[in-house]
């Protein structure tokens, strides 16, 4: 049967590039986007401290936020860099500016109700968040790369991932949690099958975001007080 | 800062350079000096002849799967352009890529802008969509980013559309636009398709996949190839590099240096050279020094049948 006998790939017959390559990405991206590294931190920043504090409009002002972060992701990174070494990338940039979309809809209507501060899902989710701005891009000196290939929150797709993931486990409303959580969640799998397959440990951390965040949505959203800010 | 091209670069006439005929003539002198068994017969030293028009091509190639595929980053551009250098100061004339081999086009390409094109260039690409009206237009692009005026030799890559694209390519070698056509796996994919199309087609090449560790086409596709005067190009000679990782360190045999194969990849290009219906074997690299090395292994003698056995059982044994 032609269709069985022509089936007999493995993942390594996908991978068009080769670790060398994959990182240096990240090195030129953040060369070339210097100093926007200070913005994209204070833009994590932000989104953690608004989910911290939940003033007034703090959960549409981290819908933009992140919006804006899978935009840049999508053209400054995929479209421009990854493209080039990967054509597959093709088909991930639709999904990539449908996420950005999706967090704009959510910031227009209704259902960005955070959990509670200082209830276990938020602690957990910020968390989980704060790894992905902060420990995330120094995983290069456990690798022993060049810290110049550090992949930072809005300029690199998993990071940016890990953080809308962690905003998703944050949502009361499970309605809007499944809109914006699979697109990140689908992109820690893609990544995760890439890393592996370039022999990088660093894969599974990518796998367990998504594993993580679902964990998280299971655990209570009210805090101390029973408050649910809306 | 612009290097000094390789090759004059005059579009009628490729000169190589002082430097290029030194590292060239080093190379053809060590090989020459070795003694052992002949090359094959009708063709100079390290090159073979193509069975359907008898043109001679140097045995060695270059592979550009993975390796060329840099992108835009000037770095590795600029250390893929050294790898040709090194590659055409060995004597080398056949480069393999592909469409699916994401930016390794352009980057040969590039290197042609940096090194100019040497003379007798064998430029061997693919197509590789399963939509018949999509292949001219993709080899038109290919052109475009290899920078060069014709193909030598257009193959469909894993056989992908291959009733659509044959005729078409039959037809455009007819009207001179390339060379050669052929048909190519990889892995060891399709071998019963391929020897059918091997077998009822007139083709120039059929490329696959052959090293001392996957030896699957010596059954029937080597000696079928051999019948139907078809050239044959082998890939992945090293496995992507696992083979010659996993040998890293190792011990090269004894009986290494009575072929003149100084490192295990000259070991295992000269096992693949030795099989009579081999005509090109294309390793991939990243790093000028294995260029020039795995050029080397086309000069001097090759191993006889019990040398082979000899070598596989060697590197299986690892």
């Amino acid at each position: 049967m032609p269709v069985l006998e022509g089936w007999s790939y493995r993942p390594a017959d996908f991978l068009l590039f080769s670790e060398r390559v994959y990182w240096r990405l990240f090195e030129l991206q953040d060369a070339a986007l210097w100093p926007l590294q200070l913005v994209a931190l204070a833009a994590g920043g932000a989104v953690l401290l608004l989910a911290l504090r939940q003033r007034r409009g703090a959960a549409p002002a981290i819908f933009l936020i992140l919006a804006a972060a899978w935009l840049l992701v999508a053209v400054s990174f995929l479209w421009q860099r990854y493209l080039p070494v990967n054509w597959a990338i093709a088909y991930a940039i639709p999904f990539f500016l449908a996420e950005a979309g999706l967090l704009l809809g959510l910031l227009l209507g209704r259902g960005g109700a955070l959990a509670a501060p200082w209830s276990p899902r938020l602690l957990a989710a910020a968390g989980l968040l704060a790894y992905a701005l902060l420990a995330h891009p120094l995983l290069p000196l456990v690798a022993a790369r060049p810290l110049a290939s550090a992949e930072l929150f809005a300029l690199a797709p998993d990071p940016t991932a890990i953080v809308t993931l962690a905003v998703g486990a944050m949502l009361v409303e499970p309605r809007s949690a499944w809109l914006i959580m699979p697109v990140p969640a689908l992109w820690c799998l893609a990544s995760f099958a890439t890393l592996l397959t370039l022999g990088s440990w660093q894969g599974w951390i990518v796998l367990a975001a998504p594993v993580l965040a679902l964990s998280v949505r299971l655990l209570p959203a009210d805090g101390p007080s029973g408050r649910v800010q809306a | 800062m612009r290097r000094k091209p390789l090759f004059a670069a005059s579009p009628s006439s490729f000169l190589p350079s002082r430097r290029a005929l030194l590292v060239a003539g080093a190379v053809m002198a060590a090989g020459a000096s070795l003694p052992g068994f002949p090359l094959a017969a009708g063709a100079a030293p390290g090159t073979r002849r193509i069975p359907s028009s008898g043109e001679a091509v140097p045995a060695v190639g270059l592979g550009t799967w993975i390796t060329f595929n840099v992108g835009n980053d000037p770095l590795l551009l600029e250390r893929s352009a050294r790898v040709m250098e090194a590659f055409f100061a060995g004597g080398g004339r056949v480069i393999d890529s592909s469409p699916m081999y994401g930016s390794s086009q352009a980057t040969l390409g590039y290197g042609f802008d940096r090194l100019g094109r040497p003379e007798g260039l064998f430029a061997a690409d693919k197509v590789w969509t399963s939509s018949q009206r999509e292949g001219p237009a993709q080899m038109a692009r290919s052109r475009r980013a290899w920078k060069v005026p014709r193909f030598s030799l257009m193959q469909v890559h894993n056989l992908r559309g291959w009733e659509a694209h044959l005729p078409m390519l039959l037809e455009k070698k007819a009207a001179g636009e390339i060379g050669y056509v052929g048909i190519t796996t990889s892995e060891g994919r399709r071998h019963g398709l391929f020897e059918e199309i091997m077998a009822r087609e007139t083709l120039d090449a059929v490329q696959v996949t052959y090293n001392p560790l996957d030896r699957e086409v010596e059954e029937r596709i080597l000696p079928l190839a051999a019948e139907r005067g078809t050239a044959v190009i082998v890939n992945r000679p090293f496995r992507q590099g696992a083979l010659t990782r996993r040998l890293e360190g190792e011990k090269l045999p004894d009986f290494a240096a009575e072929i003149g194969a100084s490192s295990w990849a000259q070991l295992i290009l000269k096992f693949i050279l030795a099989h009579p219906a081999v005509t090109v074997v294309i390793p991939a690299t990243t790093r000028p020094e294995h260029a020039s090395e795995n050029m080397a292994a086309s000069g001097g003698p090759l191993p006889d049948a019990a040398m082979r056995e000899r070598i596989s059982a060697a590197i299986g044994g690892l």
